[in-house]
């Protein structure tokens, strides 16, 4: 290691050179290079260290991702399979009258896709759009499959004169290129009108929007309710003798190393209108047996179950930093004449907030987008945003909607976090 | 570098040892239904091919059937499915095409082709039996009359207590406009046309809030059983498992019933696609779809078999009265139409959460 050009034998020796006032090493290069040249080695070394992290968070978390998010706005189900009238919208702009060329290439795509069994591919692309067109592609698709014969328009539309529909028409100009916004207009329960303009969907077909809001609301409420009833049980811990506060937090762990499922199925147990709360109450006699108290399948289940599963959230990090706050403050505060509540309220609250912000955070953004529990005890008004991704995702397998409602949680976590870093600044975060 | 080739060696072997051995992986709904599978298909399988046969469970298994077509990722060989399911995916080239040739004919000698009812066989696709979706209730929680049509399922003041449905459209909407008087050859135009639609969910929202919505074939027996509702529609073999084999005090009410037919597929990418073409010929003979009346309530697909169903496994139940395809369950029976939802199951889908979600 140690010969002429090692710069740190280089940096002892310095003032060697000429006194042209650079300093420069013993063999004569200027220092302040080979100073840099020999730190961007090390860098080099430490960025190799953590390449292996990169590379496992860039191939599991970001790749895929950003492949579920590239769905949203690009679905080249139809574009893909539909190659010649795809082409032709191109050539022509909306408006133009739909002459044979068209009717050609829309045959020709038909049979060819039809042949090799993408046509429901194709369908469903469009019917996304144009509800009840499904059929319209597969059911062409079959009577075409062996060849087609000219002239088309006439051949098509004596299949199914709703070929002729303007309506599916200007849908297929819309997936002729596989970039959309169509499914975030979707998503903010808005659709396009015949001749592109954005509209309403009639209101009994909205949802997305109501359930974003609902899924804020009950956030921010189960938020609230976990500080509620963590907020002294982290206290007490923190305060507690050594071997008491250790049992108190066995019993607040232990529900969190339990099975989420295990957790939910119990609440089911105990809310359910047979359930050990109702018989309990009906066998004291507070209520009748008539009128059992419905508490699970509703709202009131979803948040009762989920502000328990997401109370070591808060609980974890508050205690951690009340563990760290100096009781002699306190004291101190009452000594000069501070009432009980003013000492908390001026001198140890105040010092918790890092350890509330973190849980807050915490809790908050889980409760976002939490979908198991909400689909176990929530019936139909404790549903959230993320229920219905999970059903864009198995049920209707519409990947590209189900990306966009993603999408959109995604943006409205982030505008939250960052009002709350404005707000409240995120350097005043204690996770633990 | 020992380590590394002595662990290749061990996995190389371990897959050779897979492949030789074969194994199918057939994804069911789970539950009673799932049994009486294992029983009549897979374990005769098994004993005569060598072959194992992993049964997995699903709500529904053209969920993860979809799924995995869709990640292209398939690990599944053989799916049993829903009709409207198996023509959508074999449109959209998911499925591998069975020739109805290369399946048992009859005893009689009769080709497959003639011996499976009307529809049974697809492209894609062989249905082994006919579901019903039925009401059921609690017969220790009515005094007096009991209920007996689809109306009284809809009828609070009369027959008190909460109502189990499945959380679905398309087992849902059908049902309330029977309730309300539509003729089941009419149910397909009414949910065609928007009135329709409206209608059927205003019937609804006269049980809404005394609804508890269930998704999987084995809630609505339990939710029966616990108590928690009175009355619950499900699938029929899954009640009368209930009903006769645990002897529980429930009936059925078939007015209204909703038919359906259950297919096998294999996936065109599927991992053992030669055993999974053994075991769903296998499957699907004669013998094997009447065994499987031995165990649950569900009509067999193919004409010969209904001969050859007999008595329940306990040896003194006859399992005719039960079975979905009875003559007299059918008067009010709506079939299901798999080309309607394949255009409609989105939409609908869509409005009926809008309509769940809204309070």
């Amino acid at each position: 290691m140690a010969n002429a050009t090692d710069p740190h034998a280089a940096s002892v020796t310095t003032a060697s050179g000429a006194g042209d006032g650079t300093l420069t090493t013993a063999d004569g290069k200027p220092l302040a290079r080979a100073l840099a040249r020999s730190q961007g080695r090390a860098r080099r070394r430490a960025f190799l260290l953590v390449l292996p992290l990169l590379a496992f968070i860039l191939i599991t978390f970001v790749v895929p991702i950003g492949q579920m998010l590239q769905r949203s706005f690009h679905n080249d189900g139809f574009s893909a399979n539909m190659p010649q009238i795809s082409q032709w919208f191109a050539e022509n702009p909306r408006g133009t009258d739909i002459d044979e060329a068209a009717w050609t290439a829309l045959a020709l795509d038909l049979q060819a896709s039809a042949e090799e069994r993408s046509i429901g591919v194709v369908g469903t692309r469009i019917n996304y759009d144009v509800p009840g067109t499904r059929s319209l592609f597969t059911s062409t698709g079959r009577k075409v499959r062996r060849g087609i014969e000219p002239p088309y328009r006439e051949t098509l539309l004596d299949i199914d004169e709703d070929w002729g529909d303007p309506v599916l028409w200007g849908a297929m100009r819309d997936a002729s290129t596989p970039y959309t916004g169509n499914f975030y207009l979707a998503s903010l329960d808005r659709t396009r009108a015949e001749d592109g303009s954005i509209e309403m969907v009639p209101e009994r077909q909205q949802v997305y929007q109501m359930l974003f809001m609902r899924t804020f609301w009950l956030s921010l409420l189960i938020t609230g309710l976990t500080f509620v009833l963590g907020f002294p049980v982290a206290h007490l811990l923190a305060t507690l003798p050594m071997r008491k506060s250790n049992l108190l937090m066995i019993l607040v762990l232990l529900p969190f190393w339990t099975s989420l499922l295990v957790r939910t199925t119990s609440w089911m147990v105990l809310l359910q209108q047979q359930g050990v709360i109702n018989d309990i109450l009906v066998w004291l006699g507070v209520i009748g047996d008539g009128q059992r108290l419905q508490m699970i399948y509703n709202q009131t289940g979803t948040i009762i179950a989920m502000t328990h599963i997401l109370l070591p959230f808060m609980i974890l990090p508050l205690y951690s930093v009340m563990r760290t706050i100096n009781p002699s403050y306190v004291r101190a505060a009452r000594s000069l004449g501070a009432t009980s509540w003013t000492a908390f309220r001026r001198i140890y609250f105040p010092q918790t907030l890092p350890g509330l912000g973190a849980g807050a955070l915490l809790v908050f953004i889980l409760a976002v987008g939490y979908y198991i529990t909400p689909a176990l005890v929530g019936g139909s008004s404790g549903q959230l945003i993320s229920n219905m991704i999970a059903m864009h995702m198995t049920d209707t397998l519409n990947w590209s909607m189900a990306a966009a409602l993603a999408a959109l949680l995604l943006a409205s976590v982030l505008v939250l976090y960052w009002l709350y870093d404005r707000l409240v600044g995120i350097d005043n975060l204690k996770l633990g | 570098m020992k380590k590394t080739l002595a662990l290749t060696t061990a996995l190389v072997g371990f897959a050779s040892a897979a492949m030789a051995e074969g194994e199918v992986n057939v994804v069911s709904w789970g539950g009673a239904y799932e049994m009486s599978q294992v029983e009549a298909y897979n374990k005769p399988f098994a004993e005569m091919t060598g072959t194992k046969v992993n049964m997995i469970a699903a709500d529904n298994p053209a969920t993860p059937l979809k799924a995995q077509v869709e990640a292209g990722n398939v690990t599944g060989d053989v799916f049993d499915i829903e009709v409207s399911d198996a023509i959508r995916l074999c449109d959209e080239g998911a499925l591998m095409e069975i020739d109805p040739a290369a399946l048992p004919a009859a005893p009689d000698g009769t080709a497959a082709a003639d011996d499976f009812i009307d529809g049974a066989l697809l492209d894609c696709a062989v249905a082994n039996i006919f579901w019903g979706t039925v009401i059921a209730f609690d017969n220790s929680k009515f005094e007096g009359d009991a209920p007996a049509t689809a109306a009284d399922f809809f009828d609070l003041e009369k027959f008190p207590g909460k109502r189990g449905l499945p959380k679905n459209p398309k087992r849902t909407l059908y049902l309330a406009l029977i309730a309300d008087g539509v003729a089941a050859d009419d149910i397909y135009d009414k949910l065609g046309s928007d009135e329709g639609v409206e209608q059927a969910f205003a019937k609804l929202d006269t049980i809404k809030n005394d609804v508890v919505w269930w998704e999987a074939g084995a809630q609505p027996v339990q939710l029966l059983a616990d108590g928690e509702v009175t009355m619950a529609t499900g699938y029929n073999g899954r009640f009368f498992d209930a009903m006769v084999g645990e002897g529980k005090p429930f009936e059925i009410i078939w007015d209204g019933q909703y038919m359906d037919m259950d297919m096998f597929v294999i996936p065109k990418d599927a991992p053992n696609p030669e055993a999974a073409m053994e075991y769903l010929k296998f499957a699907t003979d004669t013998q094997r779809l009447a065994d499987q009346a031995k165990y649950i309530a569900y009509g067999p697909a193919r004409k010969s078999s209904a001969d050859l169903v007999g008595m329940y496994q306990d040896g003194e139940t006859e399992m005719a009265p039960h079975m979905p395809t009875n003559p007299d369950h059918l008067t009010t029976a709506v079939m299901d139409d798999p080309e309607f939802w394949a255009d409609h199951d989105a939409e609908l889908t869509e409005r009926f959460n809008s309509w769940l979600a809204g309070s």
